[in-house]
């Protein structure tokens, strides 16, 4: 199967000090239905790694394929339209536009987008809506809400344009147990394909702190360790890999810290 | 004594240049600053003349909404504002001026006195400079604080290119509003000028008065008129728009931005005047 997005030697750059490397050596593939999660703690360039992976940066060093297309290569076109197969979703609240309401925040992509020929814009919005259990606040902006319900508007929003590819930006900071159990119920869903995705298998990449909660769902498992990029492997390796790191985010005290 | 005290200064007050030359230096950074902030400025209106071409018939159902609501916000929310101000300078500049024209036997020039204070000066400049206290410092507070708060990313991370949704609608709106509250500015600064002066007893006859202005206005001046209204329009919706979105901001670092684009939209309109009045001259 080919590759989603694909990463060769790439250099992730600093999105706080231009020119600066955040990661060194990105060796990535990922497939359709993959869920990774990646750990490192909080300053480790997750959040780069992310936008890079999204295309809101250009990698410093080495080739960043997007579906197949060498990124370096790509007309400006057809970078955009690669970008739009590619939802992120970032953290504390995710970065919702304050002057909209939460249905015209998930609507605006799809209309910006799809224009005039998107009738179903709306039916979409509801459905999304109903998938995140937001209906009820369609109609608040963003100030009007708890944290919670702002994050999961930054998810309902990424997944209005049915992405192929979801990265999410330490999605569980800052939510209580029962917030959390509901995003993983979700996510866990999404690489097989769901009612919101209409069945379309969407790979999942996972940036965290604290890989506690994602242990038992997480297909395959890396770490962001002094600028360097360490793949662990599958769920059956994160019990025998000795790598300091993936300790201390598998314990408690750090992820509490 | 003398000699003692000054080796006993610290390292770096010894070493520090004249003050002459510290004066230089001020006086080249500051230079340096402006040249930056000239060239940064320049580039940003050509991006966003660039964007407004490429994309002018891109998500027009999005954007045109986004134009008329930046009208309805320069514009047509200040027309209560521009008619006080209009009547206030109508009755202080206006009133008085026909008045001591006809003091001195002048009254025929009134139409051209008004034409040139009101229809070529007065009238962009004022409205300009409302807009930019009402709407354009909002706009560095609204786009930094967005920007703070990584919503312009949002924005690009859902491939909505940041220069046609948030700058454009505020250009082009800012240019209408500021040429249509320069035409109310005018009319209701003439009339109640005008006004003023009747209630002085001044012997000029509503006729006259509007036909002196009619006979001294000429094409050039509402071609003219439009030019500059819609120039300040761009310049103050580019300045604030620059310094609210092109730069990295810190939330404390929003209240700076507002106030650079403030006087920088000032200076820059203040020139344009310049500008105008000489081809008004030269024509």
């Amino acid at each position: 199967m080919q590759p989603v997005i694909q990463m060769v030697g790439v250099a992730v750059g600093n999105a706080s000090e231009t020119g600066t490397v955040s990661i060194e050596g990105v060796d990535w593939s990922i497939s359709t239905g993959d869920y990774w999660v990646v750990g490192g703690p909080p300053g480790s360039g997750k959040s780069d790694l992310l936008a890079t992976m999204a295309g809101l940066y250009r990698p410093l060093r080495g080739t960043l394929r997007l579906f197949g297309s060498d990124t370096a290569d790509l007309a400006e076109d057809h970078f955009l339209a690669a970008r739009m197969r590619i939802g992120l979703v970032f953290e504390n609240g995710g970065r919702l536009f304050n002057h909209l309401t939460l249905a015209e925040n998930i609507a605006l992509p799809i209309r910006y987008h799809h224009g005039r020929c998107a009738i179903n814009t709306k039916e979409r919005v509801e459905e999304i809506l109903d998938a995140t259990d937001l209906a009820q606040f369609a109609n608040c902006t963003p100030g009007q809400i708890k944290h919670a319900w702002r994050q999961r508007a930054g998810l309902a929003r990424a997944m209005a344009m049915h992405p192929d590819v979801l990265l999410l930006d330490n999605p569980l900071a800052g939510l209580g147990p029962q917030e959390s159990r509901w995003w993983r119920e979700f996510l866990v869903s999404l690489p097989g394909g769901n009612a919101v995705t209409r069945g379309q298998p969407v790979a999942l990449v996972v940036a965290c702190h604290d890989l506690r909660p994602w242990t038992d769902q997480g297909k395959q498992f890396a770490l962001l360790k002094q600028k360097r990029w360490l793949s662990v492997g599958g769920r059956a390796e994160l019990g025998c890999c000795d790598e300091p790191l993936l300790r201390e985010l598998l314990a408690a005290d750090f992820a509490m810290g | 004594m003398e000699s003692s005290a000054a080796a006993n200064l610290p390292d770096a007050e010894k070493a520090a240049p004249p003050l002459l030359l510290r004066q230089f230096d001020s006086v080249g950074r500051s230079i340096v600053r402006f040249l930056e902030t000239t060239r940064g400025l320049i580039a940003f209106t050509l991006i966003t003349l660039g964007v407004a071409v490429a994309k002018f018939n891109v998500s027009t159902h999005v954007i045109h909404p986004l134009i008329r609501s930046q009208v309805y916000r320069a514009g047509l929310r200040l027309l209560p504002m521009i008619s006080f101000l209009a009547c206030a300078l109508g009755l202080m500049i206006i009133g008085q001026m026909v008045a001591l024209l006809t003091r001195v036997g002048a009254q025929n020039l009134a139409g051209t006195v008004m034409v040139t204070v009101v229809v070529r000066e007065l009238g962009p400049l004022a409205a300009a400079l409302l807009v930019l206290a009402r709407v354009g410092a909002a706009y560095v507070i609204e786009l930094g604080t967005a920007r703070a708060l990584g919503e312009v990313e949002a924005l690009e991370a859902l491939c909505i290119d940041p220069v046609h949704y948030l700058v454009i609608p505020r250009v082009v709106g800012l240019a209408f509003a500021i040429f249509s509250l320069t035409v109310y500015f005018i009319l209701a600064a003439l009339i109640s000028g005008y006004l003023f002066a009747f209630v002085q007893d001044v012997p000029l006859l509503p006729g006259d008065y509007f036909k002196q202005l009619a006979m001294a206005l000429s094409w050039e001046d509402f071609a003219l008129l439009a030019l500059k209204t819609c120039c300040f329009g761009i310049i103050i919706a580019v300045t604030t728009c620059y310094q609210g979105l092109a730069q990295p901001l810190r939330l404390e670092q929003v209240s700076g931005a507002t106030t650079r684009a403030v006087v920088q939209s000032l200076v820059a309109c203040v020139l344009l005047d310049v500008l105008f009045i000489i081809v008004y001259l030269v024509m």
